[in-house]
Protein backbone atom coordinates (compact mmCIF):
# COMPACT_ATOMS: atom_id res chain seq x y z
CA UNK A 1 0.00 0.00 0.00
CA UNK A 2 1.31 3.41 -0.92
CA UNK A 3 -0.81 6.53 -0.38
CA UNK A 4 1.86 8.97 -1.48
CA UNK A 5 0.59 11.61 -3.90
CA UNK A 6 1.74 15.04 -5.02
CA UNK A 7 -0.18 18.13 -3.98
CA UNK A 8 -1.43 18.46 -7.56
CA UNK A 9 -2.66 14.85 -7.54
CA UNK A 10 -4.48 15.44 -4.25
CA UNK A 11 -6.16 18.59 -5.53
CA UNK A 12 -7.09 16.78 -8.76
CA UNK A 13 -9.32 14.60 -6.61
CA UNK A 14 -11.37 17.66 -5.54
CA UNK A 15 -14.26 19.18 -7.48
CA UNK A 16 -16.03 22.49 -7.66
CA UNK A 17 -19.03 22.65 -5.36
CA UNK A 18 -17.53 20.35 -2.72
CA UNK A 19 -17.64 20.87 1.03
CA UNK A 20 -14.05 21.10 2.18
CA UNK A 21 -12.78 21.00 5.76
CA UNK A 22 -9.41 22.58 6.55
CA UNK A 23 -7.53 21.64 9.73
CA UNK A 24 -5.32 23.83 11.93
CA UNK A 25 -6.44 26.89 13.87
CA UNK A 26 -6.12 30.55 12.83
CA UNK A 27 -2.52 31.10 11.80
CA UNK A 28 -1.39 27.71 13.13
CA UNK A 29 -0.56 24.49 11.27
CA UNK A 30 -2.68 25.17 8.21
CA UNK A 31 -2.18 22.86 5.19
CA UNK A 32 -1.03 25.81 3.08
CA UNK A 33 0.82 23.86 0.39
CA UNK A 34 -2.48 22.12 -0.39
CA UNK A 35 -4.39 25.42 -0.15
CA UNK A 36 -1.93 27.04 -2.58
CA UNK A 37 -2.43 24.14 -5.00
CA UNK A 38 -6.18 24.70 -4.69
CA UNK A 39 -5.63 28.40 -5.41
CA UNK A 40 -3.74 27.46 -8.59
CA UNK A 41 -6.61 25.21 -9.73
CA UNK A 42 -9.88 26.04 -11.49
CA UNK A 43 -11.91 24.63 -8.57
CA UNK A 44 -14.52 27.04 -7.20
CA UNK A 45 -17.95 27.26 -5.60
CA UNK A 46 -16.66 25.65 -2.42
CA UNK A 47 -18.24 25.33 0.98
CA UNK A 48 -15.30 25.76 3.35
CA UNK A 49 -15.39 24.60 6.98
CA UNK A 50 -12.52 25.95 9.06
CA UNK A 51 -11.21 27.48 12.25
CA UNK A 52 -10.14 30.10 9.80
CA UNK A 53 -6.82 31.78 9.13
CA UNK A 54 -5.08 32.74 5.87
CA UNK A 55 -6.48 29.55 4.29
CA UNK A 56 -9.93 31.13 4.42
CA UNK A 57 -8.73 34.63 3.57
CA UNK A 58 -6.87 33.46 0.46
CA UNK A 59 -9.71 31.25 -0.78
CA UNK A 60 -12.12 34.17 -0.27
CA UNK A 61 -9.80 36.59 -2.06
CA UNK A 62 -9.52 34.17 -4.99
CA UNK A 63 -13.31 33.97 -5.25
CA UNK A 64 -13.41 30.24 -4.58
CA UNK A 65 -15.77 30.31 -1.60
CA UNK A 66 -19.54 30.16 -1.96
CA UNK A 67 -20.31 29.36 1.64
CA UNK A 68 -18.16 29.57 4.75
CA UNK A 69 -18.77 27.65 7.99
CA UNK A 70 -16.58 29.06 10.79
CA UNK A 71 -16.27 30.04 14.42
CA UNK A 72 -13.79 32.81 13.61
CA UNK A 73 -11.32 33.88 10.97
CA UNK A 74 -8.16 35.44 12.41
CA UNK A 75 -4.40 35.58 11.94
CA UNK A 76 -3.87 35.54 15.73
CA UNK A 77 -1.16 38.21 16.09
CA UNK A 78 -3.07 40.12 13.39
CA UNK A 79 -6.55 39.67 14.89
CA UNK A 80 -8.62 40.65 11.85
CA UNK A 81 -8.22 38.75 8.55
CA UNK A 82 -8.55 41.52 5.93
CA UNK A 83 -9.37 39.40 2.87
CA UNK A 84 -12.09 37.54 4.75
CA UNK A 85 -13.48 40.85 6.03
CA UNK A 86 -13.52 42.26 2.54
CA UNK A 87 -15.49 39.28 1.23
CA UNK A 88 -17.97 39.52 4.11
CA UNK A 89 -18.40 43.28 3.80
CA UNK A 90 -19.03 42.89 0.07
CA UNK A 91 -21.71 40.30 0.85
CA UNK A 92 -19.74 37.95 -1.41
CA UNK A 93 -20.01 34.79 0.67
CA UNK A 94 -22.79 32.98 2.48
CA UNK A 95 -21.65 33.10 6.11
CA UNK A 96 -22.56 30.38 8.58
CA UNK A 97 -21.14 31.52 11.90
CA UNK A 98 -20.92 28.95 14.67
CA UNK A 99 -19.58 28.86 18.17
CA UNK A 100 -16.12 27.20 18.09
CA UNK A 101 -17.45 24.33 20.18
CA UNK A 102 -20.48 23.82 17.93
CA UNK A 103 -18.22 23.44 14.92
CA UNK A 104 -16.33 20.51 16.45
CA UNK A 105 -19.63 19.12 17.72
CA UNK A 106 -21.04 19.07 14.17
CA UNK A 107 -17.86 17.40 12.89
CA UNK A 108 -18.12 14.87 15.73
CA UNK A 109 -21.72 14.03 14.76
CA UNK A 110 -20.60 13.40 11.18
CA UNK A 111 -17.64 11.39 12.47
CA UNK A 112 -20.00 9.11 14.41
CA UNK A 113 -22.52 8.85 11.55
CA UNK A 114 -25.17 10.61 13.66
CA UNK A 115 -27.63 13.16 12.22
CA UNK A 116 -26.99 15.57 15.10
CA UNK A 117 -25.64 15.93 18.61
CA UNK A 118 -27.49 17.84 21.34
CA UNK A 119 -26.02 20.89 23.01
CA UNK A 120 -27.08 24.04 24.81
CA UNK A 121 -24.52 26.06 22.90
CA UNK A 122 -26.00 28.49 20.41
CA UNK A 123 -29.39 28.77 22.08
CA UNK A 124 -30.56 32.32 22.88
CA UNK A 125 -28.05 33.76 20.39
CA UNK A 126 -28.10 34.89 16.76
CA UNK A 127 -26.28 31.71 15.77
CA UNK A 128 -29.84 30.31 15.60
CA UNK A 129 -31.04 33.30 13.55
CA UNK A 130 -28.36 33.02 10.89
CA UNK A 131 -28.38 29.22 10.67
CA UNK A 132 -32.11 29.02 10.05
CA UNK A 133 -32.07 25.27 9.38
CA UNK A 134 -31.04 24.54 12.98
CA UNK A 135 -33.72 22.86 15.09
CA UNK A 136 -34.24 22.20 18.77
CA UNK A 137 -35.14 18.87 20.35
CA UNK A 138 -36.78 18.05 23.67
CA UNK A 139 -35.06 15.57 25.95
CA UNK A 140 -37.18 12.39 26.07
CA UNK A 141 -36.24 11.93 29.74
CA UNK A 142 -37.83 13.34 32.87
CA UNK A 143 -35.93 16.64 32.61
CA UNK A 144 -37.69 17.52 29.33
CA UNK A 145 -34.98 20.08 28.56
CA UNK A 146 -35.03 21.74 25.14
CA UNK A 147 -31.65 21.53 23.41
CA UNK A 148 -30.16 22.52 20.09
CA UNK A 149 -29.76 19.59 17.69
CA UNK A 150 -26.43 20.51 16.13
CA UNK A 151 -26.54 18.93 12.66
CA UNK A 152 -23.67 16.80 11.43
CA UNK A 153 -21.14 18.66 9.27
CA UNK A 154 -20.31 16.22 6.48
CA UNK A 155 -17.18 16.96 4.49
CA UNK A 156 -16.45 15.73 0.98
CA UNK A 157 -12.78 16.15 1.74
CA UNK A 158 -10.51 17.34 4.54
CA UNK A 159 -7.04 18.86 4.25
CA UNK A 160 -4.70 18.73 7.25
CA UNK A 161 -1.00 19.34 7.83
CA UNK A 162 0.99 17.15 10.23
CA UNK A 163 4.60 16.74 11.31
CA UNK A 164 5.17 13.15 10.28
CA UNK A 165 3.38 10.80 7.94
CA UNK A 166 4.24 7.49 6.34
CA UNK A 167 3.45 5.71 3.11
CA UNK A 168 0.50 3.90 4.74
CA UNK A 169 -1.20 7.08 5.96
CA UNK A 170 -0.10 6.96 9.60
CA UNK A 171 0.48 10.43 11.04
CA UNK A 172 2.01 12.23 14.02
CA UNK A 173 1.28 15.78 15.20
CA UNK A 174 3.99 17.17 17.49
CA UNK A 175 2.69 20.66 18.15
CA UNK A 176 1.17 21.71 21.46
CA UNK A 177 -2.41 21.27 20.22
CA UNK A 178 -3.79 18.83 17.63
CA UNK A 179 -6.80 21.18 17.33
CA UNK A 180 -9.64 19.26 15.64
CA UNK A 181 -7.69 17.72 12.77
CA UNK A 182 -8.82 14.28 13.93
CA UNK A 183 -12.47 15.27 13.61
CA UNK A 184 -11.94 16.89 10.21
CA UNK A 185 -10.45 13.55 9.09
CA UNK A 186 -13.32 11.58 10.63
CA UNK A 187 -16.05 13.81 9.17
CA UNK A 188 -14.68 13.56 5.63
CA UNK A 189 -15.15 11.10 2.79
CA UNK A 190 -11.50 11.65 1.93
CA UNK A 191 -8.69 13.19 3.93
CA UNK A 192 -5.51 14.46 2.33
CA UNK A 193 -2.60 14.90 4.69
CA UNK A 194 0.46 16.99 4.00
CA UNK A 195 3.50 16.40 6.19
CA UNK A 196 6.73 18.12 7.21
CA UNK A 197 8.58 14.80 7.30
CA UNK A 198 7.83 11.70 5.28
CA UNK A 199 9.01 8.27 6.37
CA UNK A 200 8.33 4.87 4.91
CA UNK A 201 7.01 3.34 8.15
CA UNK A 202 6.29 5.29 11.34
CA UNK A 203 6.16 2.08 13.38
CA UNK A 204 9.78 1.47 12.44
CA UNK A 205 11.00 5.07 12.43
CA UNK A 206 9.18 6.68 15.37
CA UNK A 207 7.57 4.02 17.51
CA UNK A 208 8.26 5.98 20.70
CA UNK A 209 6.13 8.90 19.49
CA UNK A 210 3.00 6.83 18.75
CA UNK A 211 0.97 8.94 21.25
CA UNK A 212 1.33 11.80 18.77
CA UNK A 213 -0.95 9.84 16.41
CA UNK A 214 -4.49 11.28 16.63
CA UNK A 215 -6.39 9.50 13.86
CA UNK A 216 -6.19 6.15 12.09
CA UNK A 217 -4.72 5.61 8.66
CA UNK A 218 -8.00 4.20 7.26
CA UNK A 219 -9.19 7.84 7.32
CA UNK A 220 -6.33 8.99 5.11
CA UNK A 221 -6.70 8.89 1.32
CA UNK A 222 -3.47 10.59 0.30
CA UNK A 223 -0.16 11.66 1.84
CA UNK A 224 1.72 14.64 0.41
CA UNK A 225 5.31 15.29 1.45
CA UNK A 226 5.31 19.06 1.91
CA UNK A 227 8.21 20.38 4.03
CA UNK A 228 7.35 23.87 5.32
CA UNK A 229 3.87 23.18 4.02
CA UNK A 230 2.22 25.27 6.75
CA UNK A 231 4.02 28.49 5.76
CA UNK A 232 3.10 31.34 6.34
CA UNK A 233 1.29 29.79 9.34
CA UNK A 234 3.21 28.23 12.21
CA UNK A 235 4.11 24.61 12.64
CA UNK A 236 5.42 24.37 16.21
CA UNK A 237 7.85 23.00 17.24
CA UNK A 238 9.40 23.31 13.74
CA UNK A 239 8.86 26.97 12.86
CA UNK A 240 6.73 29.98 13.78
CA UNK A 241 4.39 32.01 11.62
CA UNK A 242 5.94 34.40 9.11
CA UNK A 243 4.73 37.78 10.33
CA UNK A 244 6.50 39.70 7.55
CA UNK A 245 4.83 37.59 4.92
CA UNK A 246 1.42 37.76 6.62
CA UNK A 247 1.71 41.56 6.73
CA UNK A 248 2.61 41.63 3.04
CA UNK A 249 -0.41 39.42 2.30
CA UNK A 250 -2.70 41.59 4.45
CA UNK A 251 -1.52 44.82 2.84
CA UNK A 252 -2.87 43.54 -0.47
CA UNK A 253 -6.44 43.69 0.86
CA UNK A 254 -6.27 47.48 1.01
CA UNK A 255 -4.75 47.91 -2.47
CA UNK A 256 -6.39 47.90 -5.86
CA UNK A 257 -5.71 44.46 -7.37
CA UNK A 258 -3.72 43.66 -4.24
CA UNK A 259 -4.70 40.00 -4.24
CA UNK A 260 -3.92 39.64 -7.96
CA UNK A 261 -0.46 41.07 -7.33
CA UNK A 262 0.08 38.71 -4.39
CA UNK A 263 -1.05 35.77 -6.53
CA UNK A 264 1.19 36.67 -9.44
CA UNK A 265 4.14 37.18 -7.14
CA UNK A 266 3.72 34.06 -5.00
CA UNK A 267 1.34 31.62 -6.68
CA UNK A 268 2.17 31.74 -10.37
CA UNK A 269 4.95 29.16 -10.14
CA UNK A 270 5.48 25.90 -8.32
CA UNK A 271 5.66 25.34 -4.57
CA UNK A 272 9.46 25.34 -4.90
CA UNK A 273 9.22 28.77 -6.55
CA UNK A 274 6.98 29.93 -3.70
CA UNK A 275 9.47 28.82 -1.09
CA UNK A 276 12.33 30.51 -2.92
CA UNK A 277 10.23 33.68 -3.15
CA UNK A 278 9.61 33.75 0.63
CA UNK A 279 13.26 33.25 1.54
CA UNK A 280 13.85 29.55 1.17
CA UNK A 281 13.81 26.59 3.51
CA UNK A 282 16.62 27.96 5.63
CA UNK A 283 14.71 31.15 6.43
CA UNK A 284 11.38 29.41 7.08
CA UNK A 285 13.04 26.84 9.31
CA UNK A 286 14.39 29.65 11.50
CA UNK A 287 11.14 31.59 11.92
CA UNK A 288 10.78 31.95 15.69
CA UNK A 289 7.76 30.56 17.49
CA UNK A 290 5.88 33.50 18.98
CA UNK A 291 5.75 33.87 22.77
CA UNK A 292 2.16 34.64 23.68
CA UNK B 1 2.36 67.21 31.81
CA UNK B 2 2.84 65.80 35.26
CA UNK B 3 0.79 62.87 36.45
CA UNK B 4 -0.55 63.25 39.94
CA UNK B 5 -0.98 59.55 40.47
CA UNK B 6 1.66 56.87 40.43
CA UNK B 7 -0.55 54.26 38.81
CA UNK B 8 -2.32 54.24 35.49
CA UNK B 9 -6.00 53.88 34.79
CA UNK B 10 -5.30 50.52 33.17
CA UNK B 11 -3.56 49.30 36.33
CA UNK B 12 -6.56 50.41 38.39
CA UNK B 13 -8.86 48.55 35.96
CA UNK B 14 -6.66 45.43 36.13
CA UNK B 15 -6.94 45.36 39.93
CA UNK B 16 -10.72 45.81 39.64
CA UNK B 17 -10.89 43.07 37.00
CA UNK B 18 -8.96 40.64 39.22
CA UNK B 19 -11.84 40.92 41.70
CA UNK B 20 -14.03 39.04 39.21
CA UNK B 21 -12.30 35.79 40.21
CA UNK B 22 -12.23 36.36 44.00
CA UNK B 23 -13.56 33.33 45.82
CA UNK B 24 -14.17 31.33 42.63
CA UNK B 25 -12.22 28.33 43.91
CA UNK B 26 -10.86 25.77 41.47
CA UNK B 27 -11.97 27.04 38.06
CA UNK B 28 -9.99 27.96 34.98
CA UNK B 29 -9.57 31.74 34.96
CA UNK B 30 -9.43 32.70 31.28
CA UNK B 31 -8.44 36.32 30.92
CA UNK B 32 -8.49 36.91 27.18
CA UNK B 33 -6.56 39.95 25.99
CA UNK B 34 -3.81 41.91 27.72
CA UNK B 35 -5.61 43.44 30.72
CA UNK B 36 -7.89 40.45 31.53
CA UNK B 37 -4.91 38.09 31.34
CA UNK B 38 -2.83 40.20 33.74
CA UNK B 39 -5.90 40.43 35.98
CA UNK B 40 -6.34 36.64 36.10
CA UNK B 41 -2.67 36.23 37.03
CA UNK B 42 -2.99 38.93 39.70
CA UNK B 43 -6.05 37.19 41.16
CA UNK B 44 -4.17 33.91 41.42
CA UNK B 45 -1.09 35.48 42.99
CA UNK B 46 -3.11 37.43 45.57
CA UNK B 47 -6.58 36.54 46.79
CA UNK B 48 -7.46 33.43 44.76
CA UNK B 49 -4.56 30.95 44.67
CA UNK B 50 -6.81 27.97 43.83
CA UNK B 51 -7.47 29.27 40.30
CA UNK B 52 -6.17 27.33 37.29
CA UNK B 53 -4.51 29.25 34.47
CA UNK B 54 -3.26 28.36 31.00
CA UNK B 55 -0.20 29.53 29.13
CA UNK B 56 -2.44 31.02 26.42
CA UNK B 57 -1.60 28.08 24.16
CA UNK B 58 -2.33 24.54 25.31
CA UNK B 59 -0.95 23.97 28.80
CA UNK B 60 -2.12 24.46 32.37
CA UNK B 61 0.24 26.41 34.61
CA UNK B 62 0.39 27.05 38.35
CA UNK B 63 2.32 30.30 37.95
CA UNK B 64 1.02 32.97 35.58
CA UNK B 65 3.04 33.24 32.37
CA UNK B 66 4.33 36.81 31.84
CA UNK B 67 3.15 38.45 28.61
CA UNK B 68 5.34 38.64 25.53
CA UNK B 69 8.94 37.56 24.98
CA UNK B 70 10.41 36.26 28.22
CA UNK B 71 14.00 35.28 27.47
CA UNK B 72 15.03 32.20 29.36
CA UNK B 73 12.09 32.34 31.74
CA UNK B 74 10.29 29.01 31.65
CA UNK B 75 7.02 28.25 33.36
CA UNK B 76 6.44 24.61 34.24
CA UNK B 77 3.34 22.91 32.90
CA UNK B 78 0.90 21.28 35.30
CA UNK B 79 -1.29 19.75 32.65
CA UNK B 80 -2.29 19.66 29.02
CA UNK B 81 -5.27 21.74 27.90
CA UNK B 82 -5.70 21.60 24.12
CA UNK B 83 -8.88 23.13 22.73
CA UNK B 84 -10.70 19.79 22.81
CA UNK B 85 -10.23 19.65 26.58
CA UNK B 86 -11.09 23.32 26.95
CA UNK B 87 -14.54 22.60 25.52
CA UNK B 88 -14.94 19.70 27.94
CA UNK B 89 -14.03 22.05 30.78
CA UNK B 90 -16.26 24.89 29.75
CA UNK B 91 -19.31 22.81 28.84
CA UNK B 92 -19.08 21.40 32.35
CA UNK B 93 -18.98 24.91 33.78
CA UNK B 94 -15.50 24.87 35.38
CA UNK B 95 -14.40 28.21 34.00
CA UNK B 96 -14.79 31.94 34.42
CA UNK B 97 -13.67 33.94 31.44
CA UNK B 98 -13.24 37.65 30.84
CA UNK B 99 -13.35 38.91 27.26
CA UNK B 100 -13.47 42.26 25.46
CA UNK B 101 -16.59 42.31 23.26
CA UNK B 102 -17.10 44.94 20.57
CA UNK B 103 -20.68 45.59 21.72
CA UNK B 104 -22.53 44.92 24.99
CA UNK B 105 -26.23 45.51 25.59
CA UNK B 106 -28.46 46.09 28.63
CA UNK B 107 -29.17 42.34 28.87
CA UNK B 108 -25.46 41.47 29.00
CA UNK B 109 -25.59 40.05 25.47
CA UNK B 110 -22.40 40.74 23.57
CA UNK B 111 -21.00 40.72 20.05
CA UNK B 112 -17.66 39.93 18.46
CA UNK B 113 -18.97 39.06 14.98
CA UNK B 114 -19.86 42.09 12.95
CA UNK B 115 -21.28 45.61 13.00
CA UNK B 116 -24.32 46.31 10.89
CA UNK B 117 -26.51 43.87 8.97
CA UNK B 118 -25.17 40.35 9.31
CA UNK B 119 -25.80 39.53 5.65
CA UNK B 120 -23.61 42.37 4.41
CA UNK B 121 -21.97 43.88 7.46
CA UNK B 122 -20.53 47.35 7.65
CA UNK B 123 -17.59 45.87 9.57
CA UNK B 124 -16.80 42.19 9.89
CA UNK B 125 -14.88 41.36 13.04
CA UNK B 126 -13.97 37.82 14.14
CA UNK B 127 -17.07 35.67 14.38
CA UNK B 128 -18.77 34.37 17.53
CA UNK B 129 -15.62 32.52 18.67
CA UNK B 130 -16.55 30.81 21.96
CA UNK B 131 -19.12 33.39 23.06
CA UNK B 132 -22.29 31.27 22.68
CA UNK B 133 -20.77 28.33 24.54
CA UNK B 134 -19.08 30.36 27.25
CA UNK B 135 -22.18 32.39 27.99
CA UNK B 136 -24.58 29.47 28.37
CA UNK B 137 -22.20 27.30 30.40
CA UNK B 138 -20.10 29.20 32.90
CA UNK B 139 -19.36 32.47 34.65
CA UNK B 140 -18.40 35.39 32.43
CA UNK B 141 -17.11 38.90 32.96
CA UNK B 142 -16.30 41.59 30.45
CA UNK B 143 -13.69 44.27 29.90
CA UNK B 144 -14.42 47.45 27.95
CA UNK B 145 -11.43 49.80 27.67
CA UNK B 146 -13.36 52.55 25.82
CA UNK B 147 -16.71 53.04 27.54
CA UNK B 148 -19.05 54.69 25.03
CA UNK B 149 -22.53 54.32 23.55
CA UNK B 150 -20.92 52.55 20.59
CA UNK B 151 -19.89 49.73 22.93
CA UNK B 152 -22.82 49.91 25.36
CA UNK B 153 -25.49 50.09 22.69
CA UNK B 154 -29.05 51.33 23.04
CA UNK B 155 -30.88 48.27 21.68
CA UNK B 156 -29.61 44.74 21.21
CA UNK B 157 -26.06 44.17 19.97
CA UNK B 158 -25.89 43.70 16.18
CA UNK B 159 -25.11 39.98 16.35
CA UNK B 160 -25.93 38.31 19.65
CA UNK B 161 -22.95 36.03 20.23
CA UNK B 162 -23.11 35.76 24.02
CA UNK B 163 -26.46 34.82 25.51
CA UNK B 164 -27.64 37.10 28.27
CA UNK B 165 -30.69 37.99 30.31
CA UNK B 166 -33.05 39.09 27.51
CA UNK B 167 -36.23 37.08 28.15
CA UNK B 168 -37.31 37.44 24.52
CA UNK B 169 -34.32 35.32 23.45
CA UNK B 170 -35.20 32.30 25.59
CA UNK B 171 -37.69 29.75 24.30
CA UNK B 172 -39.64 27.57 26.71
CA UNK B 173 -37.82 24.53 28.06
CA UNK B 174 -34.30 25.86 27.51
CA UNK B 175 -32.15 25.83 30.61
CA UNK B 176 -30.95 29.32 31.35
CA UNK B 177 -29.79 29.00 34.94
CA UNK B 178 -26.19 28.37 33.86
CA UNK B 179 -25.98 31.93 32.49
CA UNK B 180 -23.90 33.72 35.09
CA UNK B 181 -22.73 37.22 34.20
CA UNK B 182 -20.53 38.74 36.88
CA UNK B 183 -18.87 42.11 36.28
CA UNK B 184 -18.00 44.57 33.52
CA UNK B 185 -14.82 46.60 34.05
CA UNK B 186 -14.47 49.71 31.91
CA UNK B 187 -12.24 52.77 31.79
CA UNK B 188 -14.92 54.63 33.77
CA UNK B 189 -16.35 52.18 36.27
CA UNK B 190 -17.17 48.65 37.39
CA UNK B 191 -20.69 47.41 36.72
CA UNK B 192 -22.53 44.27 37.75
CA UNK B 193 -25.85 42.56 37.08
CA UNK B 194 -27.14 42.91 40.63
CA UNK B 195 -30.28 44.97 40.02
CA UNK B 196 -33.72 43.32 39.73
CA UNK B 197 -34.00 41.06 36.67
CA UNK B 198 -30.22 41.20 36.30
CA UNK B 199 -30.30 44.82 35.15
CA UNK B 200 -26.88 46.44 34.95
CA UNK B 201 -25.88 48.76 37.76
CA UNK B 202 -22.76 50.72 38.60
CA UNK B 203 -20.93 49.05 41.46
CA UNK B 204 -18.02 51.47 41.65
CA UNK B 205 -16.85 54.64 39.90
CA UNK B 206 -13.19 55.08 39.06
CA UNK B 207 -11.58 58.02 40.91
CA UNK B 208 -12.74 61.37 39.53
CA UNK B 209 -15.62 59.89 37.47
CA UNK B 210 -19.26 60.78 38.14
CA UNK B 211 -22.30 58.55 37.69
CA UNK B 212 -23.68 61.10 35.20
CA UNK B 213 -20.52 60.76 33.13
CA UNK B 214 -20.95 56.98 32.99
CA UNK B 215 -24.63 57.32 32.13
CA UNK B 216 -23.83 59.75 29.30
CA UNK B 217 -21.37 57.22 27.86
CA UNK B 218 -23.91 54.37 27.98
CA UNK B 219 -26.70 53.73 25.48
CA UNK B 220 -29.16 52.41 28.05
CA UNK B 221 -30.28 53.53 31.52
CA UNK B 222 -28.04 52.47 34.39
CA UNK B 223 -28.84 51.95 38.04
CA UNK B 224 -26.64 52.71 41.03
CA UNK B 225 -25.70 49.99 43.46
CA UNK B 226 -26.92 50.82 46.98
CA UNK B 227 -23.32 50.78 48.16
CA UNK B 228 -21.81 52.38 45.05
CA UNK B 229 -18.27 53.36 45.94
CA UNK B 230 -15.02 54.50 44.42
CA UNK B 231 -12.93 51.78 42.75
CA UNK B 232 -10.01 51.06 45.08
CA UNK B 233 -6.53 52.20 44.05
CA UNK B 234 -3.93 49.47 43.48
CA UNK B 235 -1.62 48.71 46.37
CA UNK B 236 2.15 48.79 45.96
CA UNK B 237 2.20 44.99 46.13
CA UNK B 238 -0.44 44.70 43.40
CA UNK B 239 1.45 47.14 41.16
CA UNK B 240 4.63 45.14 41.64
CA UNK B 241 2.88 41.94 40.52
CA UNK B 242 1.30 43.69 37.52
CA UNK B 243 4.72 44.94 36.41
CA UNK B 244 6.18 41.47 36.81
CA UNK B 245 3.37 39.85 34.77
CA UNK B 246 3.66 42.49 32.01
CA UNK B 247 7.39 43.27 31.75
CA UNK B 248 7.04 44.89 28.30
CA UNK B 249 4.27 47.25 29.46
CA UNK B 250 1.79 46.00 26.86
CA UNK B 251 -0.90 47.37 29.20
CA UNK B 252 0.15 50.92 28.25
CA UNK B 253 -1.69 50.44 24.93
CA UNK B 254 -4.94 49.09 26.42
CA UNK B 255 -6.65 52.40 27.27
CA UNK B 256 -6.25 55.21 24.78
CA UNK B 257 -3.59 57.69 25.89
CA UNK B 258 -2.67 55.50 28.91
CA UNK B 259 -4.11 58.07 31.36
CA UNK B 260 -3.29 58.22 35.07
CA UNK B 261 -5.48 56.29 37.49
CA UNK B 262 -6.87 59.36 39.20
CA UNK B 263 -8.60 61.76 36.84
CA UNK B 264 -8.55 65.45 37.57
CA UNK B 265 -12.13 66.61 38.17
CA UNK B 266 -13.52 68.01 34.89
Amino acid sequence: MNKTVTAAEAVARLRSGMTLGIGGWGARRKPMTLVRELLRSAISDLTVVSYGGPDVGMLCAAGKVKKLVYGFVSLDAIPLEPHFRKAREAGAIEARELDEGMLQWGLRAAAMRLPFLPTRVGLATDVMTYNPEFRTIRSPYADGEVLLAMPAIHLDAALVHVDYADRLGNTQILGPDPYFDDLFARAAEHCFVSCEHFVDRLDLARSDAAKANFFERYLVTGVVHAPFGAHPTSCAPNYGWDMDHLKRYCAGAAEENGWARYASEFLSGTEADYQAEVGGAERIGKLPIAAL
Amino acid sequence: MSQSADFTLCELAIVAAAEAWRGNGEVIASGIGVAPRIAAGLAKLTHSPDLLLTDGEAYLVEEPVPLGPRGDHHTGFAGWMPYARMFECLWRGNRHSMTTPTQIDRWGQSNLSCIGDFRKPKTQILGPRGFPGNSINHANSMFAPAHSPRVFVEGEVDMVGSAGYNPARWIAGVRRDYVDLRIIVTDLCVMDFGAPEHAIRVASLHPGVSFEQVQAATGFPLLKAGDMRVTPAPSAAQLEIIRRLDPHDLRAAVIRGNPPGVRKPA
